[in-house]
């Protein structure tokens, strides 16, 4: 049964999703609960396909049972087994906290809601166990779609956000799109393995030059990597409360998870012009790094300033590429998943702080600690991991991260690294000064709970992002080790 | 308790501030405020306990060593108990007690709000400095380190006010950005030398770090001991942290805090570079004058400070400045007398600091040209604030004599005739800054007419005061009295080089 999982995996939210549609008819609430359980399912079974692989190594699912370069291929090792449990546990938990965005009183068919949600966490799903470049197109653009619907969800401006992000979005999807034809034709595979074995035997390292930097600049939109990030803060500001944790949180890393395939995975550190392009994509990554944190401590719209503050984060993770040794890798991984939890933590909070009092300006949240204690608790922590501090997971993965940029003699990007983590101090610390210290605003609250701070449906995604932020902490010596003996293979 | 239990106790020592923290802050509204502060002194008195039954087995050369689980990868979370933490650990477990008493006190008479989260934070503050005391590498150290940072913060900044904010920023900005530097500074240590365990007189060699890197690595890892130490020109933090109330100033801005920062600069000198290497890079020499223009510059700005905390300030400054200059002249007698300085500097200056907070809360004074006889309203109080200024001159029979002979002892073997004659110098001067607020307490001649009636600081703050006078004149009398204080200093520094 385990190796199927990989499969079952992606399949299940899908089934899910198209499934609830039709329940929904039949009751309201069966179509909801049908997501719910296969996301509760896909997530076990990440869980488990990552054990297997931890055990006994990679696993490779073929659609249909065909021979490598026409069937389809799902891989699961390591590396993308962390990232296919993180998504399945961002979703489920992230469809959770959607059940507070229902409105019960119009005989509203809350399913559709539901089944973007699922189709979205489907999509990246998907695009983290393919191995096969065109397949990766489609989930990406499967996640596109999705995402589109979300934002759109958020309101009049999120309508034209999510128009916005349209244009961009496909333009970026067509970018990689056009990567991945050249890289077909200069090789005549799509499956990723057989495309590195030909691309490393070399010949037509131009041809395949001109594919990677349209990928790069296709995934770097995706991702809203400096300088390609232009679309990103006003479609996180205005995206519907529920989905903005997983868009923020979660889909603008699977682009750098691609990139780091291709990069390191596809292409090799052999390659002709590697360096050139790890040096071109270290300038976006130093810039970006400075860029995001300055703007957001301008920022009071708190969703706004996350939105700066994730063009940081992606320029974390694009660090350990450009760094590129395998423990400056394994760091931004930890960083890459712990940042799920992180942001999309912190953008739960402003989505419960907008639910509750109707606002996400900061100026206005004067002692609110006293009324929401767990959406404080979730901001301190999450701000401490972003800044730095142990034991939380952000202190480890930057501790990695800056080890690789020693060890190689990068020392320019620790300063950076330190530097920018602690303009993030800047902007964390207004927020908890204001938090805890400025003076109550009296906000009113727009949505009486009848008990307690939240509805439990929004405090149990949250008490699990403060539970993982420690926790990553203090297993981060079992995942670097998981996750090295493979990025030996393919780092510097 | 069975030996295995016996050998956690390093942990217990962490655990017991940290679940009363959690207890204090999960229970603290809807209790009593009676047991919420018996969960304080039960806590500081198991604490004390923790800390003392480990006394004997380090006596005898017997650390115990705790290797936890990996924390990060090839660093494992380790605590063991040599002298030199055992020192420092004794200093703060054993003030704790007298200080929550005092803050009852305090913080009662004063009706202050939050007290809560006052009490809350404090226990983590000394969980946290347990913590780096007992921390064996340098990973755990800075954990704790920053920890300590991150729940001082908010007591500093607990009136909340637009003052107390800007000391928070303040604070954060100094503490925050030495200490991601300290982080990066110690990345370097653990790429060139593999290794980040403390080892009594150090582990690096100028093989692992050529030339200007020496020089370079040594100060990214000081400079966040010498922020919290407030040696000169990175002290203007501490000044500013003086809103807190004045309990916080006592235990964390004359104990826990600034002393972790002497502390950390101790670890790393002495444990992680080592004297040969601290003094060939030619880091040590710069730290000592570094030490000695903060000891020279801070009293004289003491002297000119009218409010009392502001003055006491300036005269923490200085005084931290002598235990930085004691490790840095680099021999085992002026170290021991560093150690030393951290046991007798507190007892000092917390009764200073008490005293201080008695008269405020009492009658709201804060300046010091307003106490004119004020040694009339309150004897007993100011009796143990000029017993407290003596010690701090460093007269004979009291803490500060001790390590201070130490110290010149040391700068003699060291042939440093400079260093012996600022620290002479520094005893004057701090004569000159303490006496005269002895002298106008007991002024007779134009008293203030509030001062004519008779009347002490309330006992619970009174008596914390008079035991902090009381040990150290002890400390000076007997330094190895009880918990053999003056002993482990003495093996600290026979072990580092």
């Amino acid at each position: 049964m385990i190796q199927h999982y990989p499969a079952l995996v992606v399949i299940l939210p899908l089934c899910g999703a198209a499934l609830s549609l039709a329940l929904t008819k039949i009751h309201l609430h069966l179509g909801r609960n049908v997501i719910f359980l296969s996301m509760a399912l896909s997530f076990y079974m990440s869980i488990m396909q990552l054990r297997n692989v931890v055990i006994n190594g990679p696993m490779e699912y073929r659609f249909g049972g065909y021979a490598i370069p026409y069937s389809i291929e799902f891989r699961i090792d390591t590396v993308n087994g962390l990232v296919v449990a993180m998504v399945a546990l961002m979703g489920l938990i992230t469809a959770f906290y959607c059940i507070s965005g229902e409105i019960r009183s119009e005989k509203l068919k809350v399913g559709g809601a539901y089944a973007v949600v699922a189709l979205f966490v489907a999509g990246m799903l998907g695009n983290a166990s393919s191995a096969d470049a065109f397949n990766m197109y489609v989930f990406l653009e499967i996640t596109a779609l999705a995402a589109y619907c979300l934002i759109a969800l958020g309101g009049n401006r999120g309508m034209v956000a999510a128009f916005r992000y349209m244009l961009v979005g496909t333009i970026a999807g067509t970018f990689y799109l056009l990567g991945v034809g050249i890289l077909y034709s200069a090789t005549g595979t799509l499956n990723m393995q057989d495309m590195s074995i030909i691309i490393q035997q070399g010949g037509k390292d131009e041809a395949v030059l001109v594919a990677l930097c349209l990928m790069i600049a296709g995934l770097g939109i995706k991702s809203a990597l400096f300088p390609f990030h232009g679309w990103q803060p006003s479609a996180h500001t205005h995206e519907e409360r529920g989905s903005a944790a997983l868009i923020a949180g979660v889909m603008v890393k699977i682009p750098v998870y691609m990139l780091f395939r291709f990069v390191y995975c596809v292409f090799g550190t052999n390659f002709k012009y590697m360096q050139q392009i790890l040096i071109v994509l270290g300038i976006f990554v130093g810039i970006g790094m400075m860029y995001g944190s300055i703007r957001a401590i301008g920022q009071t719209n708190m969703k706004k300033l996350l939105a700066y503050s994730s063009i940081t984060q992606t320029s974390y993770f694009m660090l350990g590429i450009v760094i590129g040794s395998p423990v400056a890798l394994a760091g931004s991984l930890l960083h890459f998943i712990g940042d799920a939890f992180i942001k999309g933590g912190l953008f739960y909070c402003a989505g419960a702080i907008k639910y509750k009092f109707g606002t996400v300006n900061i100026d206005n949240f004067g002692r609110i600690y006293k009324k929401m204690p767990v959406t404080s608790a979730l901001i301190v922590a999450g701000a401490l991991s972003m800044i730095g501090i142990p034991p939380t997971v952000g202190f480890f993965s930057k501790w990695y991260i800056a080890m690789g940029a020693i060890q190689t003699g990068k020392y320019i990007f620790v300063i950076l690294l330190i530097i920018s983590s602690l303009l993030n101090a800047i902007y964390f610390f207004k927020i908890i000064e204001k938090i805890f210290m400025s003076k109550d605003k009296g906000l009113e609250d727009v949505r009486p709970v009848k008990k307690g701070e939240l509805p439990w449906s929004m405090l149990v995604p949250m008490s699990v992002c403060i539970v993982v932020i420690f926790l990553l902490g203090f297993l981060n010596v079992k995942i670097i080790n998981m996750v090295l003996p493979l990025l030996k293979g393919v780092g510097m | 308790m069975n030996m295995l239990a016996m050998e956690f106790r390093p942990l217990y020592a962490i655990f017991v501030p940290l679940i009363a923290a959690g207890l204090i802050y999960i229970l603290g509204e809807r209790i009593h405020q009676n047991i919420r502060e018996a969960i304080t002194l039960t806590a500081a008195a198991l604490l004390m306990v923790v800390v003392y039954s480990m006394i004997p087995s380090v006596l005898a050369g017997n650390e115990i060593k705790l290797e936890l689980f990996s924390i990060v990868r090839g660093v494992s979370f380790t605590l063991g108990t040599d002298p030199a933490g055992m020192i420092f650990a004794c200093v703060a477990s054993t003030l704790w007690l007298p200080t929550s008493i005092y803050s009852i006190g305090y913080m009662r008479g004063h009706h202050e709000k939050n007290q809560t989260g006052y009490y809350a934070a404090f226990a983590v503050c000394l969980a946290a400095t347990m913590g780096l005391c007992f921390a064996a590498n340098l990973v755990s150290f800075f954990m704790f380190f920053e920890i300590l940072t991150i729940a001082t913060y908010p007591l500093v900044t607990h009136y909340r006010d637009e003052e107390a904010r800007k000391s928070g920023r303040k604070y954060l900005a100094y503490t925050l950005i030495s200490g991601q530097i300290f982080f990066a500074g110690m990345v370097i240590i653990y790429v060139v030398s593999g290794s980040l365990d403390f080892v009594p007189g150090g582990y690096l060699t100028e093989a692992m770090l050529p030339g200007p890197w020496a020089l370079l690595v040594f100060f990214m890892m000081i400079g966040a001991g010498i922020v919290k130490a407030g040696v000169m020109p990175l002290h203007s933090w501490l000044p500013a942290a003086m809103v807190a109330p004045t309990p916080v100033s006592a235990l964390l801005h004359a104990v826990a805090v600034v002393k972790a920062g002497a502390f950390c600069t101790l670890r790393v000198i002495l444990y992680v570079f080592g004297p040969k290497l601290a003094r060939d890079c030619q880091g040590a020499v710069i730290l000592a004058w570094m030490a000695v223009f903060t000891i020279v510059l801070s009293s004289l700005i003491a002297i000119r400070q009218d409010n009392l905390k502001a003055r006491l300030a300036f005269s923490t400054i200085g005084q931290l400045s002598y235990i930085i200059l004691g490790i840095s002249i680099l021999t085992p007698i002026s170290t021991s007398g560093a150690l030393y300085h951290i046991v007798a500097h507190a007892f000092m200056k917390i009764t200073l600091f008490m005293v201080a907070g008695a008269i405020y809360v009492t009658t709201g004074k804060k300046n010091i040209s307003e106490m004119v006889g004020i040694g009339k309203r309150m004897p007993v109080t100011m009796g143990a604030f000029a017993l407290a200024s003596f010690a701090l001159a460093g007269f004979p029979f009291f803490a500060g004599f001790i390590s201070k002979t130490n110290i010149i002892m040391g700068a003699i073997e060291a042939g440093q005739p400079m260093f012996v004659a600022t620290l002479i110098v520094s005893a004057l001067l701090a004569i000159a800054y303490l006496m005269p607020v002895v002298i106008i307490a007991f002024r007779n001649g134009h008293i203030n007419p509030e001062f004519a009636q008779r009347g002490e600081a309330a006992p619970a703050m009174l008596v914390p005061l008079l035991i902090a006078v009381t040990l150290s004149i002890v400390f000076g009398v007997e330094p190895n009295a009880g918990l053999n204080l003056l002993e482990f200093a003495l093996m600290a520094g026979k072990a580092v080089f």
